[in-house]
């Protein structure tokens, strides 16, 4: 079962969402403010990480961003207000996707448990999967996607990619030139409900072609097509 | 300078020729000097023609008369009585070349005496019979002007009296032409008229100027009052001097600054509304977020509780969800009403997302939908789920099933798409019809308060406003309840940027604007964990 970092400065909510979570099997560390969450990260080793975005000292956003500087693990913001801003400034600071609050206990078990299939094969639910003996290494112009090992290099260097990018990328390059929408693409790696928020399609593109684009401004790999969507390729 | 009071009429035969060209205060100042200057040079001109036209031919005839008779006074005594016709042509004759300088013509005559043949009489006297009579009949001296082809000319009748001073058969008759004293008249008209001319010029001169003076500061005013509309609050105007055009200035700056001053406040109340109604979201939602987590586990272990305890377990996990969802439309009405509601909109195919919406809430059994495919817009695609999942709700609660969903064009090659929901239930009283959009309106007082938070349709209607768009609610003639949505395929928002919103992923970062939604539902397929009322899954 994941092992859950939860970082809440509400007692209550805190207590209520470990609750929860153990409830359902989970092995749950939970600290009541950033730094906090921050020591416990190395030694509890969490599957995922649970992150209030108001919290005293270092702010949710912070935090994220911290965590981002050295490892690629699932980040969950838990967001009590509604804004947008929260939700793109999360985004942008490396979050892999958003609750808001309040929430059932089934919801974030629900959310965990899609942001946590990110990082496993995308075998299931991709068309092109099935085609028979793939190169092990998948070669795009510069990048080398493997989707066995889940690496992902360019110019012969691993890059470091978060969940969410990891998924978005194995996704569109599982079919080259094929368009997405952005509602599409919220239901296949994020697998949220239809109505999701197509934002976080667009700051994991934008993230994601920082890391794999020699110039993010004109994607190579990532393409924008007006109107429709997102592709991969036609390099 | 001269201002006008009061408004300069408009003359009418410059009206229906020209509308335009009195519209101006400009124009209507210039017409107002010109007819002014032009009415009294007019007077000033007819008077003094008048007067200058009698004193002139007066004066000559004065001295006409006197002449005269002073040369009929030294003549006549020398005429024997009773005069031969020759005795009367030289005395005819004497009284011309004494008139030489007058240029007269003499006729005279005496009673008795047949005239000769008068036409050899040079420029022959020809007497009028009125003139004869008072000269002859009643021996009074008469003169008449008379006009003669154009010309003008003097008549002048004279009894001679005889030296005991009774009347005379003899009277004498001159004519002489008033041409020198018609001309010297016609002078002075056509001086008055080439005075006038350049009166008239200056005197639109002299308006212009007074119209600019009085329209530069009302000009001023103006821009003024367009920069306010504008919202530029800190607007002033110069004061110069102390007329009617200061007093309004002054009077134009303590509006501005009142309006400033309201304005200031009304903002910081607003602001300060929306903190609030953020600090409230967040306060209420961190409870209510503690409460939301556990609810399953209550849910859960509620059968193994005794009755009672189980009822009251169940009874705060349900309503825990209801505060959710109530508290959850609270924020979002106040959203909308900070003017805090943002469009995300997308390229959306509209059938699949409705589908999508009753699928989501399980209601593909209860809901007919009438979707055809291929009507894409650009909307947003969460607001849309939430005006159709609340409109739907609402006819599934307060109308009767089956409950139709039906998309269509509201003819061929509109820019528009209708989404109508109707049910089979008894309608809506026409009372109550004009407010069912109304928030808390319960139209039903003996409805039960466990149906949602009496927001559901407000916010549908704030949804569709806010793509533009307009929702109504009517009864079908053949019962039920029908309310149609009717939304623009394209929303043009200015200030949105061109190349975002509608047309899909934006190449390069969207700007995140502050003006925020927040709204997300978390609608992983979770059955209504914090969903508008409408969206509320019952389990049958």
């Amino acid at each position: 079962m994941p092992r859950v970092l939860l970082i809440e400065d509400d007692a209550a909510v805190r207590d209520g969402v470990s609750l929860a979570l153990r409830r359902r099997g989970h092995e749950v560390a939970a600290a009541a403010s950033g730094e906090e969450g921050l020591e416990l990260l190395p030694g509890f080793r969490p599957d995922i990480v649970l992150l209030d975005l108001m919290l005293p000292g270092k702010d949710g956003f912070e935090v994220c961003r911290l965590i981002r500087t050295e490892r690629q693990l699932p980040i969950i913001m838990l967001t009590a207000r509604g804004e947008d801003l929260d939700v793109v400034l999360g985004l942008e600071a490396g979050a892999d996707d958003y609750i808001i609050k309040p929430a059932r206990g089934e919801v974030l078990e629900a959310r965990m448990r899609a942001v946590l299939r990110r990082t496993a094969l995308p075998a299931d639910g991709t068309p092109a999967a099935a085609e028979p003996g793939p190169a092990p290494v998948e070669s795009y112009g510069e990048l080398a996607i493997d989707r066995a090992g889940l690496v992902v290099g360019k110019g012969g260097k691993d890059l470091a990619l978060a969940p969410s990018e990891m998924k978005l990328l194995l996704f569109l390059s599982a079919t080259p030139g094929q368009v997405f929408s952005r509602q599409q693409l919220l239901e296949h790696v994020w697998e949220h409900s239809y109505h999701g928020d197509a934002r976080l399609v667009d700051a994991c593109v934008m993230r994601l072609r920082t890391k794999i684009e020699d110039t993010p401004r004109s994607p190579r790999y990532v393409q924008t097509v007006r109107g429709f969507g997102y592709r991969f390729g036609p390099l | 300078m001269k201002r006008f009071a009061g408004r300069v009429p408009a003359l009418p035969l410059l009206g229906p020729g020209n509308p335009q060209l009195l519209r101006g205060l400009r124009a209507r100042l210039v017409v107002g000097f010109l007819v002014v200057a032009a009415l009294s040079a007019l007077t000033t001109a007819l008077l003094t023609y008048q007067e200058a036209r009698n004193a002139i031919l007066q004066r000559s005839q004065d001295i006409a008369v006197n002449d005269l008779r002073a040369q009929v006074n030294s003549l006549a005594p020398e005429l024997p009585v009773p005069p031969s016709r020759a005795d009367l042509d030289s005395l005819r004759v004497q009284l011309e070349r004494s008139g030489k300088s007058r240029d007269w013509d003499i006729s005279v005559r005496y009673s008795g005496v047949r005239d000769t043949d008068e036409g050899d009489l040079r420029g022959s006297v020809v007497v009028p019979a009125g003139l004869k009579e008072s000269v002859e009949k009643r021996h009074v001296p008469a003169f008449q002007r008379v006009d003669r082809s154009g010309d003008p000319w003097l008549l002048i009748g004279m009894p001679v009296r005889q030296s005991d001073g009774r009347a005379s058969a003899l009277s004498v008759y001159a004519q002489l032409p008033l041409s020198a004293e018609e001309s010297n008249v016609e002078a002075l008209v056509s001086a008055a008229q080439r005075g006038a001319l350049p009166v008239l010029v200056l005197t639109v001169v002299l308006a212009l100027l007074a119209a600019r003076g009085v329209l530069r500061p009302v000009r001023g005013l103006r821009q003024a009052a367009g920069r306010i509309a504008e919202g530029k609050l800190d607007t002033r105007l110069e004061v110069k001097g102390a007329d009617e055009i200061a007093d309004l200035s002054r009077t134009f700056n303590d509006m501005a600054a009142r309006l400033e001053e309201s304005m200031a406040e009304l903002r910081r109340l607003e602001s300060n509304s929306r903190r609030f109604a953020a600090d409230v979201s967040h306060e209420l939602r961190t409870p209510l977020a503690a409460m939301a987590a556990v609810t399953d586990v209550l849910d859960e272990d509620a059968d193994s509780l005794d009755p009672d305890t189980a009822s009251a377990v169940r009874l705060i996990s349900q309503e825990t969800g209801k505060l959710a969802r109530m508290v959850e439309d609270l924020m979002e009405v106040s959203r909308f009403d900070a003017g805090a509601a943002a469009l995300h909109l997308d390229e959306v195919d509209v059938a699949e997302t409705i589908r999508k919406t009753l699928q989501a809430r399980a209601w593909q059994k209860r809901v007919s939908a009438d979707l055809p495919a291929n009507v894409r817009a650009g909307l947003d695609p969460r607001r849309l789920d939430v005006v159709v999942a609340n409109l739907v709700g609402n006819a599934l609660h307060h109308g009767g099933e089956p409950v139709r969903v039906r998309l269509y064009a509201p003819e061929p090659g509109a820019d528009r798409l209708l989404i109508e929901i109707s049910d089979s239930g008894p309608g809506i009283d026409p009372e109550v019809l004009p407010h069912v959009f109304d928030r808390f309106y319960k139209a039903d007082s003996a409805r039960a308060r466990s149906e949602g938070s009496g927001l559901g349709l407000a916010i549908a209607l704030e949804n569709v406003r806010l793509h533009g768009g307009s929702v109504r609610a009517a009864n079908a003639p053949e019962g039920g309840a029908v309310f149609t949505v009717d939304l623009p395929l394209r929303h043009e928002e200015a200030g949105e940027p061109a190349d975002d919103g509608c047309s899909g992923p934006p190449d390069d970062a969207w700007a995140a604007d502050d003006a925020g939604t927040a709204g997300e539902r978390t609608a992983d397929d979770d059955r209504g964990g914090t969903r508008s009322e409408a969206g509320k899954e019952t389990h049958a």
